[in-house]
């Protein structure tokens, strides 16, 4: 664990909500179908990859609260942070429209979280590798699926052609922000913690490209990006979203099971 | 207090191996492959387990009999350790384990076909069938198809049968 030691646990404790937090966002978010898919199996494995994501976040703020040691739990961190204390991408903040928006938006994601998983399993902190050697098993097969179904409704009916279109135009102006670097990121890089999220930009577009060309769905190419929710300024999105996640905890503070 | 000389670890991995799986109870947590250690620190018993998946609901459960279990056989100082690492794998089911999944209805994993997300050489594979053949395990037949990648649990796929008809799980590769 020499990175932990050696590194700014401010910095540090930062990096590792990011990660918790888009694990946490996007699996509340996916969880926003359960009881409303389009087809029973697709509810049913919905609901079970926001768990994995939920269940990988568990593993990811417990760490933080760990590192950032102010006597706060993964729990308190969950549901008493208020919008501007969270760390996540604005993608995964992004609601979840049709199902195309939300395969679309679970796509871009999935391709550069198995990216970012594979690099952290090399981190100097024995913490990190392990629980990215464990979430790149559950993520390397989310991204099977999303792929498969970007591909399947891409080169499928004008109908869903059509829409699979309009969820790459309207979300790809939010995958930008996954590969910008800032001083957190090269604070991690510096410690071996974590890569440049820069450096995984490459294999995420050569992904992208190759499912987009099956899906025969043009690839969009450069355009303006939003950015900002890894510094907590947010859309009006996460609000609303948090309002019903941390509902319980917020009317009944310390409810337990 | 005398006291007496505590188990032997060969005797806790049998008790282990009495404990149902919650969600499939006709395997065992040994024949699941969660059971990593189990070990006596002074007169501390330490049974070290690892999770199926990170959000599986069980985890908890699988504590919970972990503990009335052994404490049943009399065990009082007991302390469980999560180990993350290495990750559990299906490879790590038992062969007894399998036949028994197989009998009950599921389909047993099939080692070495876990995805690994790299993802370029696969797209052929994703647009057309799978290459991967899962048999019936009601009738055998080889003639199946995927329904859904997740099944009534996240460590599971859906498939049917399209001889027999009938649907069933599959015990998907991680």
């Amino acid at each position: 664990m020499a990175g932990a030691e050696t590194i700014d646990r401010t910095a540090f404790a930062e990096w590792l909500q990011r990660v918790g937090d888009n694990a946490l966002i996007l699996g509340h978010r996916v969880s926003e179908w359960c009881g409303h898919a389009p087809a029973l199996e697709e509810d049913i494995a919905l609901a079970n990859q926001a768990l994995d994501l939920i269940g990988q976040c568990q593993l990811w703020l417990g760490l933080a609260a760990e590192v950032e040691d102010k006597g706060r739990s993964a729990d308190d961190l969950a549901f008493l942070r208020d919008a501007g204390a969270f760390r996540n991408l604005l993608l995964v903040e992004r609601p979840n429209g049709d199902f195309a928006q939300t395969l679309m938006r679970q796509f871009l994601f999935d391709a550069y979280h198995v990216e970012l998983l594979r690099a952290l399993k090399g981190s100097t902190d024995n913490r990190v590798a392990e629980i990215a050697a464990k979430a790149e098993k559950e993520v390397a097969y989310h991204l099977e699926r999303s792929a498969d179904l970007v591909i399947r409704l891409g080169d499928g009916s004008a109908e869903s052609h059509a829409r699979m279109e309009q969820a790459l135009k309207s979300l790809w102006p939010y995958s930008g922000e996954m590969f910008i670097d800032d001083a957190t990121d090269q604070a991690m890089a510096d410690a071996g913690i974590a890569p440049l999220p820069s450096t995984l930009r490459a294999a995420w577009d050569e992904t992208v490209a190759a499912v987009l060309t099956e899906a025969t769905l043009a690839h969009p190419g450069q355009a303006w990006q939003h950015k900002g929710g890894k510094q907590g300024v947010h859309s009006e999105h996460l609000g609303f979203l948090l309002a019903e996640m941390q509902f319980l905890q917020r009317a009944y503070p310390g409810a337990v099971w | 207090m005398t006291a007496a000389p505590h188990p032997g670890t060969d005797q806790v991995w049998d008790w282990l191996s009495q404990v149902p799986d919650p969600e499939i109870p006709v395997i065992s947590l040994t024949d699941l492959g969660i059971i990593r250690d189990v070990a006596w620190a002074d007169d501390t018993l330490v049974v070290t387990v690892t999770p199926t998946y990170s959000g599986c609901p069980a985890t908890s459960i699988i504590n919970l009999d972990i503990e009335t279990a052994l404490r049943s056989h009399g065990i009082e100082k007991l302390r469980l350790e999560r180990q993350l690492s290495p990750p559990w794998t299906t490879d790590w089911i038992t062969e007894g384990g399998r036949e028994k999944l197989r009998a009950y209805g599921i389909a047993p994993p099939i080692d070495g076909t876990a995805a690994d997300g790299r993802l370029a050489g696969r797209i052929a594979r994703l647009a057309g069938s799978s290459n991967l053949v899962i048999a019936c395990p009601r009738c055998g037949s080889t003639k199946t198809e995927k329904i859904s990648q997740f099944g009534s649990t996240p460590c599971k796929a859906s498939y049917r049968c399209t001889d027999c008809l009938e649907p069933f799980d599959y015990f998907k590769c991680i």
